[in-house]
């Protein structure tokens, strides 16, 4: 590889790391209240409410059933309104967070959904409001699973931010299609699949060592 | 403590005062199932009251109404004569407060230590953390777990894990313990280990306890109160030895069946109505008698029949200091012997009950 396509290697890889870190930064801030109301409002909850899970429910299956793609180019206006530009990283930053925020809002519901509702019980029990049960029980006893499940994100957004090169954003999958697939240069393709292979690797090692030292459940 | 709950069943619980709790007609329904049936019952100051019944009786449903996470469709209940029923959620928040409650399956919280965990209800109400962890030191010496502050609950067996959850709703210094099948998930030595334990509690503190079991057994160990809980309805109450001397309705005597001596059923399978006659052949009786009066009941019967008694099956036994004498015996059918064993039997005060007889004990 030539220095210049080196140092383009380099970019493409912090490209990749930015805006996996920052949509998943913003997905799990977004995502994990929208998992809580999802939980909260549901049948049985500690805040049941019918006509606001149905409501929240459908906006995040709507988000979710837009393929990806083409969330990029129909949320262009808003890119624009919010980052003041519709290309580069910064750009595919917003479509990526908000395709993630209902996807781990999904997920973390169903962590939250599993936390005994004995423990509620228990902490009702002890004069506990609603903020206490979230405090106390819901987001402690599923934070492993959390953590688990926010893993999961991280990973499907490097796979997604291969997309974002559609809108000018670089990053390490927009190298393998322009260089490695179009201009058949198959050294910058297996580079670029086995730095991945290792971002996910260590990705998913970190969160696992995350989740053990978080599992006190024994 | 207990001794004036002793001298009888109370005609009028209502009459007591010191009521801790007071449900007054209290009825429950899931869609057209009544689960609780109109329900009313005192829970008395310092008192272990037992509530018994099988599974689906409605007991667990009854004792969710007294801290309010379960709300009854009518009726009044009273927590220290303060009535809750028509309270809202945030209202009822510090009177939960006062009453503590543990669980069959402990429900302590996995992700906080032992410490944690009996300090929770103090951090809800709100005490610095210093001031919290000590208590929480107080109440683990209390219960015998003083080295454990620091473990995890997964590092506990379960009796070690119920004494958390003891040690956690005592935090707050209740004036109420409700306990939901707080031993059903223990073994039996796990289980009498933990009821000395209410037991000791209840002696030091003078604290009110409320417990749902579906074990006689666990009355009788620790119970000073009974009441039996049959389709939502209470069916039988008193207290704990005159319940046991002497169960009113068909639900207490199969609740009881474990127990409590019965015919062995060899001697059932010969047995042949009516008192019989011939020279070789028994009536076999079956005798209950209570009080002091019990421990002479079978020497005396033996002195009537000239010493031809068999004694078949049963005993005494001690409940809450009570003599409780409930056995099976064979007297001769001959020349009027049955008669008379029964006329002083019935002369002491027992309850006889003549099953019949068999044609000879071989």
């Amino acid at each position: 590889m030539s220095p210049i396509m080196l140092e383009l290697f380099f970019r493409s890889f912090w490209e990749t790391v930015v805006m996996t870190v920052a949509s998943g930064a913003i997905s799990l801030v977004a995502g994990l209240p929208l998992g809580l109301a999802l939980v909260a409002t549901a049948k049985g909850g500690i805040a049941e409410n019918r006509a606001i899970n149905l409501a929240l429910g459908a906006i995040v299956n709507g988000f979710r059933s837009v393929p990806f793609i083409i969330l990029l180019v129909a949320l262009i206006p808003v890119t624009r309104f919010i980052v003041g530009t519709s290309i580069g990283m910064w750009a595919a930053i917003v479509p990526l967070a908000i395709a993630a925020t209902p996807y781990y809002a999904r997920i973390a519901e169903v962590s939250l959904r599993e936390v005994d509702r004995g423990l509620i019980e228990a902490v009702r029990a002890m004069g506990g409001n609603r903020w206490t049960i979230i405090r106390e029980v819901l987001v402690p006893e599923a934070l492993p699973s959390l953590v688990a499940g926010f893993t999961v994100t991280l990973i499907t957004l490097i796979g997604a931010s291969a997309m974002a090169g559609a809108i000018g954003a670089g990053g390490l999958g927009d190298l393998a299609i322009r260089y490695g697939y179009q201009r058949f240069e198959t050294a910058v393709m297996v580079a670029v699949v086995a730095v991945l292979i290792v971002l996910v690797c260590v990705i998913q090692w970190a969160g696992d060592r995350l989740v053990a030292r978080l599992d006190h459940k024994g | 403590m207990s001794s004036q709950t002793l001298a009888g069943r109370p005609a009028d619980t209502d009459s007591v005062r010191d009521a801790v709790v007071r449900l007054t007609d209290v009825r429950r329904h899931f869609g057209e199932t009544p689960a609780i049936d109109g329900v009313t019952l005192t829970v008395r100051k310092g008192e272990i009251l037992g509530l018994i019944g099988r599974s689906g009786a409605g007991k667990s449903t009854l004792i969710r109404c007294l801290n309010g996470l379960e709300r009854p469709d009518s009726g009044s209940i009273e927590i220290e004569g303060r009535e809750i029923t028509g309270l809202s959620e945030q209202a009822l928040q510090p009177l939960r407060r006062r009453i503590g409650m543990i669980f069959q399956h402990f429900n302590l919280l996995s992700a906080k230590t032992v410490e944690e965990n009996v300090a929770l209800p103090l951090k809800i109400e709100g005490w610095s953390k210093e001031k919290r962890l000590a208590r929480a030191a107080e109440l683990l010496d209390l219960v015998g777990l003083a080295g454990k502050a620091k473990s995890y609950p997964a590092a506990l067996s379960g009796g070690q894990k119920q004494r958390v959850g003891i040690a956690r709703a005592l935090a707050a210094g209740p004036a109420l313990l409700l306990s939901d099948e707080a031993t059903s998930a223990l073994d039996p030595e796990t289980t009498a280990a933990i009821l000395d334990l209410l037991k000791d509690i209840n002696a030091k503190l003078g604290l009110t306890i409320l417990l749902i079991t579906h074990e006689m057994e666990v009355i009788r160990t620790i119970a000073d109160r009974v009441a039996v809980i049959d389709a939502g309805q209470i069916v039988e109450e008193g207290p704990v030895w005159s319940v046991f001397a002497d169960p009113q309705t068909a639900t207490t005597q199969n609740l009881l069946a474990g127990i409590r001596p019965g015919l062995p059923p060899a001697v059932a399978a010969r047995l042949v109505p009516g008192p019989g006659g011939s020279d070789a052949g028994e009536t076999i009786l079956g005798v209950d008698l209570s009080g002091p009066e019990a421990g002479t009941l079978l020497s005396g019967l033996s002195a009537e029949v000239a010493g031809r008694l068999r004694l078949i099956h049963g005993g005494i036994d001690d409940i809450q200091g009570q003599p409780v004498a409930r056995f099976f015996v064979g007297v001769p059918s001959s020349a009027g012997a049955a008669a008379q064993a029964i006329a002083y039997l019935e002369r002491r005060g027992a309850k006889v009950e003549v099953f019949g007889h068999v044609a000879d004990h071989a």
